[in-house]
């Protein structure tokens, strides 16, 4: 038994959802109590779909279990077989029902339903969300899918994007257009957008793009022994490794197509001058192990920024995570509990992270500006307008928001000068950040905000900006019971706040190194010079 | 006189449910009782649910959380007990705020048959007199929705500590705001005291005896009205509290337990009320003459169509709830016009089915149903925010209007915008 505060990950017939309501003409009959139907919700007001998931729930109630169970599942897929006439079904039993033993695949396979029946293993008390996405793709592809000859033209399946994926939407369009612009012909695209007649001439591509690991890897390595197909391995997250997809493709699909990358912009952007101040900005990143490495390395690599954490929740990315980890000189951070991601954050004292929805809210509590890499997400992360993390165009995308949060280059060289101005002082916060002055707020953990329901969770945010530290006291207690004296607290409030929590971290650490127990302003500024560089 | 609706047909249905579980309460209990701490004992799937209807607001540790059961748990139950301990001993070290502990049950929990009532008189033990455990259940087998409040409230009661005093007890979780409004009324119409449940904070809990008289706030409350019966305590029977007509009933039925005329409540609610019937009568403009479905969700839906007919002027097609109690709904049906399909339970796609045969104008349902509708060009109201939203009561009763007039005011408002909103069909 564990105590989940927040989890980053839902059960795992919720990843069958995802891959069920990414797809056409597939239906999932899903043994289940009434209240698991809140899993509509992820899609229809999340996602802004604008149809129900196409998911029919048994809904079974206490009454029900010493009596028929078993018939109220056989009922639910004949009522939604002839309603929704899918060309396949899916079943799948949910936490409950695992409990209860029904066995839906043995029941379905009975009914003698004139379609293929696809049943799921889902062991609701060992895995999560993500494996259920990649177990569900793997069944269907195992159940549908024949080797068969090749297409005349090279062509390629994109394998991974679900319902409910982070810019899954973008990234395929992204990667198609360039596929295309390669002379690559995409056979099929799943599971979003395919319909089992689809997956069913998975084999006629030469080879398989894998853009989501999380979601679809066993499905592409079964096509690698069952199919013969080989797969990509770079995710092209970034201007780098998007040249090295490139790369990959033409190795695999012979295309010697040239590709136009002047849309790209990400690397002069990176390099023209405003962008000095990016220099060895600390960043704390987290999410599932796939976003997580590619934001790593583009961090590193093409922002100029330094890696100051890096870590995912998902267990079946840890040891390349831990291997990129070692490289960037951090240690890996592999857990999905929430309260442990938020203590090294705070530890860490970034100065801006790269996470998920729930590192957002971490950041606004600890006033560290955050933009959004990876599940799990949020309405605002599903935008209206194009905006694909993958490609040429993702580069640019990356660029944008992780800039965003931050404030602007001259701007905060003006910050350091007139710091004392009353309308230029640096507790008003970026000044592209209109509705977002800080103001001193620092919570408690016995004193939690209102919480606002899924009803009125619209609120469009591109970054969050952090708010004031707390006010000083006289004297203030660091960690490592090291004293901040009054003075020395005071001259650290005239330093700009989106550098102070560094400074205070800097000061800190020198101290407890040099055997201070206070610190006065003249240990500050030693400990600025010593770290200077 | 009229019985209106109460004898009137009721369409029973058993099929597919589209509606949350009792676990759903906490989102909003762990709100008002704020030394309380609600520690459901389930699956990913329950605390993946608890995420999701919050919205994941996260500013801070909230005061609920999940004992996720794994499978080593299901092995044995003298492990899962072992484990509940330590991650309760665990919890409580951490939140040493938390007064009141709420083991919560689950559809699994339940299923492996763990027993809460022992783990929480056990765990009681433990950790008196700092901390009270309590259980219930908000599984999705056993409770709908709004009935989670009623578990949790129902499991407070026999732990009450008893009197012989005459008092008023208002029962139900109502947004502070609104409760405050409540008291002050009654204490201007003159009946006191007035105790709350639940309450704010575990020191100020009720005493509840044989000279207790209760009104329900809320219309899910059935248990909880049963549990207080047990214990003597006698129910006022009124409409809900919502809309001018709805409040001065209520307020009109508790005066006459404690013996003061209902012009005393005239008089003292004269301003109030005249306020809300101004506020309606701005929404009712939006509202008149419209046709509306209620999915069962919330079980307010009775008295919200009353509301809505009588005092907004709108016409019901449908009105579903997932449980009707011809007990604690039944001064409701009084009001009602003959008219609506009474509905019980759900078959949701046959529900469906009638919501596009019948093309409302408005449909009240759930957040799973709300954008499909909308995308075939039926406007929706989610129930949730009904919940969520202080509504009861005359200072309130224009908002509640509002709710309903807002998407119409909209689809208008976006009507040359959105050619897919009138095309789908
Ligand atoms: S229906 Fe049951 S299993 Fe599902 S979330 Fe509610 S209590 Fe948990
Ligand atoms: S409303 Fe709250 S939970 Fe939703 S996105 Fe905004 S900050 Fe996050």
């Amino acid at each position: 038994m564990k105590l989940a505060v927040w989890t980053y990950e839902g059960p795992p017939h919720v990843g069958a959802m995802r891959v069920a309501t990414g797809m056409q003409g597939l239906h999932l009959v899903l043994h289940a109590p009434q209240g698991d139907t809140y899993a509509d919700l992820l899609f229809t007001m999340i996602e802004r779909r604008g149809h129900r998931p196409p998911v029919s729930y048994t809904t079974f109630q206490a009454r029900d279990l010493g009596a028929d169970t078993a018939g109220l599942f056989k009922s639910a897929c004949q009522d939604a077989y002839d309603r929704f006439k899918p060309e396949a079904l899916l079943v799948a039993a949910s936490c409950t029902a695992e409990l209860i033993q029904d066995d839906p695949g043995g029941l379905a396979e009975t009914m003698g339903l004139p379609v293929p029946v696809i049943p799921l293993e889902l062991p609701s008390y060992q895995r999560k969300e993500n494996f259920g996405c990649d177990e569900a793709f793997l069944q269907i592809a195992r159940a549908l899918a024949q080797p068969m000859a090749r297409s005349e033209q090279v062509s390629c399946n994109i394998l991974g994007p679900t319902g409910l994926g982070f810019r899954h939407r973008d990234d395929i369009t992204e990667i198609a257009a360039l596929l295309r612009e390669m002379g690559i012909t995409v056979n099929m695209t799943a599971p979003m957008g395919a319909r089992p007649s689809d997956i069913a001439r998975m084999g006629a591509a030469h080879f398989n793009v894998l853009l989501y690991p999380e979601t679809a890897e066993s499905a592409a390595r079964w096509a690698e022994k069952t199919l013969g197909q080989p797969f990509t391995k770079t995710i092209p997250i970034g201007s780098r490794a998007t040249r090295a997809f490139i790369e990959e493709v033409r190795a695999l699909s012979g295309s010697t197509a040239p590709v136009d990358d002047s849309r790209l912009r990400q690397p002069w952007w990176a390099a023209s001058v405003d962008s000095t101040y990016l220099t060895g900005k600390r960043v704390f990143i987290y999410g599932d192990g796939t976003h997580a490495m590619a934001a790593a390395r583009v961090a590193r690599d093409e922002m100029g920024f330094e890696v100051a954490g890096l870590g995912c929740y998902n267990r079946e990315q840890a040891r390349p995570l831990r291997a990129l980890a070692r490289e960037m000189g951090v240690e890996a951070l592999v857990t999905d509990d929430y309260l442990e991601v938020e203590a090294a954050i705070e530890a860490a004292a970034p100065e801006m992270i790269l996470g998920t929805q729930m590192e957002r809210h971490i950041g606004k509590r600890l006033g560290i500006p955050c933009a959004v890499i990876s599940a799990p997400v949020h309405v605002q992360d599903f935008p209206a307008r194009y905006s694909p993390q993958m490609g040429f165009e993702g580069a640019n995308v990356l660029f944008d928001t992780w800039v965003h949060p931050l404030v602007m280059g001259l701007e905060e060289h003006l910050l350091a000068m007139f710091r004392d101005d009353f309308e230029f002082h640096d507790a008003a916060g970026p000044s592209h950040h209109g509705g977002h002055a800080p103001q001193a707020v620092h919570q408690d953990a016995a004193q939690p905000a209102e919480p606002a329901p899924a009803a009125t969770a619209a609120a469009a945010e591109g970054g969050s900006m952090p708010p004031e530290a707390a006010p000083p006291s006289p004297v203030t207690p660091a960690t490592n019971n090291v004293i901040w004296l009054a003075c020395a607290e005071k001259e650290l409030k005239k330093i700009p706040f989106f550098v102070r929590g560094k400074a205070r971290r800097n000061t800190e650490a020198f101290a407890s190194q040099q055997g201070l127990s206070e610190i006065s302003v003249d240990t500050l500024y030693e400990a600025k010079a010593h770290y200077a560089r | 006189m009229s019985t209106g609706c109460r004898n009137a047909p009721v369409l029973k249905e058993r099929g597919q449910r589209e509606v949350f579980c009792g676990l759903t309460g906490i989102i909003w209990l762990h709100r008002k009782m704020q030394d309380a701490f609600f520690l459901v004992v389930g699956s990913r799937t329950c605390a993946h649910l608890l995420q999701s209807a919050a919205g994941v607001m996260i500013f801070a540790e909230p005061r609920f959380g999940t004992a996720i059961m794994e499978e080593k748990d299901l092995a044995g139950m003298a492990d899962a007990n072992a484990e509940l301990d330590r991650e309760v001993a665990r919890l409580l070290a951490r939140r040493p705020d938390i007064r009141q502990l709420f083991l919560v049950g689950s559809c699994p929990s339940e299923v492996i048959k763990l027993d809460l009532a022992k783990a929480a008189e056990r765990l009681s033990v433990a950790h008196a007199p700092h901390v009270r455990v309590l259980n219930y259940s908000g599984s999705g087998i056993e409770t709908t929705f709004t009935e989670g409040e009623d578990a949790c409230l129902a499991s407070m009661v026999p732990v009450l500590p008893q009197t012989e005093a005459k008092e008023l007890l208002l029962v139900g979780a109502l947004p502070d705001v609104v409760e405050d409004q409540a008291l002050d009324l009654l204490a201007r119409i003159g009946v006191s005291p007035v105790r709350c449940l639940p309450a704010r904070r575990t020191d100020d809990l009720p005493a509840v005896g044989p000279n207790t008289r209760f009104a329900l706030a809320q219309p899910f409350l059935g248990e909880t009205a049963a549990a207080l019966t047990r214990r003597g305590a006698q129910r006022i029977d009124a409409p809900y509290p919502f809309g001018a007509e709805g409040s001065t009933l209520w307020l009109k039925a508790v005066a006459a337990e404690f013996g003061i005329a209902p012009e005393v409540v005239d008089q003292v609610t004269a301003a109030p009320r005249a306020r809300a019937e101004k506020a309606v009568a701005a929404a009712a403009e939006t509202l008149r003459g419209k046709r509306i479905f209620f999915m069962p969700d919330s079980q307010l839906e009775i008295p919200l169509a009353r509301f809505l007919t009588r005092e907004c002027g709108m016409q019901a097609v449908e009105i579903g709830t997932p449980y009707l109690h011809a007990d604690i709904h039944g001064a409701e049906l009084d009001l009602i016009a003959p008219g609506p399909v009474l509905s019980e339970g759900q078959d949701v796609d046959k529900q469906l089915d009638r919501v596009r045969a019948a093309r409302p104008d408005l449909t009240v349902c759930g957040l799973g149903l709300a954008n499909p509708l909308e995308s075939e060009g039926l406007a929706t109201k989610w129930a949730i925010e009904l919940v969520f939203t202080p509504v009861h009561f005359y200072e309130q009763a224009g908002d509640l209007a509002a709710l309903f007039a807002r998407p119409l005011r909209r689809r208008a408002a976006l009507s040359g915008l959105a050619p897919h909103l009138e095309a789908a069909e």
